[in-house]
């Protein structure tokens, strides 16, 4: 800011202030010219602004953010997946594809990939269909459906870690799921949900699908909302069940809102930590057994003592690739859908 | 909106003609069993929904006679007490974990407003050679998840001398490209010939953003705040990586330390603090429902 020359040094200001003195006519036609932003494009595309720096000063802090805190950092972990970076600092060298060919070698990495994977696998389908139908539930205007719709939004709202303490209550052995289940004799001893390695993450996986029911739900209605009403009434007429109208014209009707909530569901499963974290604890189940990827590139990378960034860039590169192949997948899923 | 009107006029007409009522009646809504079927349906969802997190209100009003866990805790406290919230305040420093989770919040919400309407404002005019150009740095910017960056990021806040310290928590949030597009929508929808009369009157570039097109976009202007606010304070994955010392913890990152130290520790005072760490986002949603669910749709702007 300091290094511009005064008359230029706020843009606004002095528009404006010339603006206000534009008494003379003539005066104000010159300025209205210079400042037009908009329909020069059909006389040949040049840029209308007088003082074509004018868009790079508004737009620089975006473009600084974005290069400086996305992009930069990605093209960095590319190149130091080929070094042996350590987290605290200090100097790091070139290992080629050391990092690469160890991670291929890694059962943890590989335990890892499969925790996430398995995690989109069970999470996509049940985070698409279950919604939708409390959307298709609180649809209908019926007295006191404002209250339902938000009161099942509240998931949403409070954060990652106090809806996982308050799995993590209810599902200790103590807890209130076994206490209940053990008073009306369905199990005799308290089910291990935060002691067993399967059962961690299968819990994990029902917290994310819980805390996420009502976002999705307020998603799924803006779009229920398009679906024609008459489609519905037709085939009520032709004695469509309730079922089969779900089935043959409402999920139909919003695919095109299925397919996104499928990608954005399956994107945001491989970036899975906080339920690992708060049920699984910090070592993220027993053993670690039940770390998904962002939780093992944390692990190796930046523990302060035996972390190596390199190795985790590595891996986080793997992450990304995974990321990609899952978005590009959906993307032919959706041409495929409306060609 | 337009289903609202629809569901009006249907039930309107199931009324039989001649008796028609202004306000719709119970029979209006549909078939007896129809709906019993459906308030049984939304009350059990209800169960599972705010079930959980009613029970962790519950119990941080119990007293220390009462059992929080076991075959002998009941739901309801028998005897309900604010102790537990009077004791985390005093056992636990949780007004610093707020200080600095206002803090981040404020900071990001701050320089995401700022920095998102002037440049969705830029991008929504347009011609200005290099446009093509930033739009495709900020889709390049999206295509990264955040977890397969940290590493790099982290990085790059130690050089910068920002491990353990809140602003480093917020640095790598100062603007979003997601933020910058609902802005850039936003604008796009004020009318041009709205601008072109300002622009007869002699209002330059910073008077038209001002005084026009800011006020014309205050919804998204919400939905910004509102998820901004939300992500910063919900938080947990990188104020971890980043925050060493209690006296810089955030919120969340308090309460997880609180749980995972807590052999000596009071359960109902963990929910207390949970309980106090979701009043500021429920004020918000009481208070700007509406701009929330625009949020949601919005989100959809992501891909």
């Amino acid at each position: 800011m300091t290094t511009l020359s005064p008359p230029t040094k706020d843009p606004g200001a002095a528009v404006s202030s010339r603006g206000t003195r534009a008494g003379e006519p003539g005066g104000r036609r010159r300025l209205v010219r210079a400042l037009r932003p908009g329909p020069t494009a059909d006389a040949g595309g040049a840029a209308l602004y007088r003082r074509w720096w004018l868009p790079w000063l508004w737009m620089s802090p975006a473009i600084i953010g974005v290069t400086v805190f996305g992009v930069y950092p990605f093209l960095n972990t590319l190149l130091l997946s080929f070094t042996d970076a350590k987290p605290l600092g200090g100097a790091a060298s070139f290992v080629g594809l050391d990092n690469y060919t160890r991670m291929l070698g890694d059962a943890d990495f590989w335990l890892a990939t499969r925790n996430s994977l398995l995690y989109a696998v069970i999470v996509v389908p049940l985070m698409v269909l279950l919604p939708l139908m409390l959307a298709v539930l609180v649809e209908k205007n019926l007295p006191g459906i404002g209250f339902f719709r938000s009161a099942f939004y509240t998931p949403v709202l409070a954060s990652s870690v106090v809806v996982g303490l308050s799995w993590q209550w209810l599902l200790s052995d103590q807890g209130l799921v076994n206490t209940w289940l053990q008073k009306a004799h369905i199990v005799r001893s308290a089910i291990p949900f935060l002691s067993d390695s399967w059962l961690i993450l299968l819990c994990a996986m029902g917290l994310t699908l819980w805390k996420g029911l009502g976002w999705y739900m307020i998603f799924y209605l803006a779009a229920l909302g398009n679906v024609p009403r008459e489609l519905h009434e037709a085939a009520a007429v032709d004695g469509a069940g309730a079922i089969r109208r779900f089935w043959h014209v409402t999920m139909p009707g919003v695919r095109t809102s299925m397919l996104l909530v499928g990608t954005l569901t399956g994107i945001g499963s491989l970036r899975v930590f906080t339920e690992i974290y708060m049920l699984g604890g910090s070592t993220g189940g027993p053993g670690g057994a039940d770390r998904t990827l962002p939780f093992y590139i944390r692990d190796v990378a930046l523990d302060p003592l035996t972390g190596n960034a390199g190795y985790g860039s590595a891996v986080s590169v793997a992450l990304f690739v995974l990321t990609l192949g899952l978005t590009l997948l959906a993307q032919r899923l959706t041409k495929e859908d409306t060609a | 909106m337009t289903t609202a009107v629809k569901e009006q006029r249907t039930a309107a007409a199931a009324a039989p003609a001649g008796k028609r009522h202004l306000m719709p009646r119970w029979r209006d809504y549909g078939r007896p069993r129809e709906l019993v079927v459906r308030y049984l349906l939304l009350l059990f969802v209800l169960g599972i929904t705010v079930g959980p997190l009613l029970w962790q209100l519950l119990s941080s009003l119990k007293g220390v006679g009462e059992d929080v866990f076991g075959s002998n805790a009941s739901l309801f406290p028998r005897d309900p007490t604010l102790r537990a919230y009077r004791e985390v305040f005093d056992q636990v420093p949780v007004w610093t974990y707020i200080r600095n989770s206002v803090a981040v919040a404020l900071l990001s919400i701050t320089s995401q407003l700022v920095f998102s309407t002037l440049a969705g404002y830029m991008l929504s005019k347009p011609s200005w050679k290099g446009r093509g150009l930033v739009w495709v740095l900020l889709m390049a910017s999206m295509m990264f998840p955040f977890e397969s960056i940290m590493v790099s990021l982290f990085l790059g806040i130690r050089d910068l001398g920002l491990v353990d310290n809140v602003v480093g928590v917020w640095l790598p949030g100062f603007v979003a490209a997601i933020n910058v597009l609902i802005m850039r929508a936003a604008f796009l929808a004020v009318p041009r010939e709205i601008e072109d009369a300002a622009m007869l009157d002699g209002a330059g570039e910073w008077k038209r953003f001002r005084y026009l097109y800011l006020p014309s976009a205050w919804g998204a202007i919400l939905v910004v705040t509102i998820n901004t606010f939300i992500s910063a304070w919900d938080d947990f994955l990188w104020p971890l990586i980043v925050l060493r010392s209690e006296d810089h913890f955030t919120l969340t990152l308090g309460l997880a330390r609180l749980q995972s130290s807590s052999f000596g520790y009071d359960q109902r005072l963990v929910m207390a603090g949970s309980v106090i760490s979701v009043i500021p986002v429920l004020v918000l949603f009481v208070i700007t429902q509406r701009w929330f669910y625009k949020g949601v749709s919005s989100g959809a702007v992501k891909l």
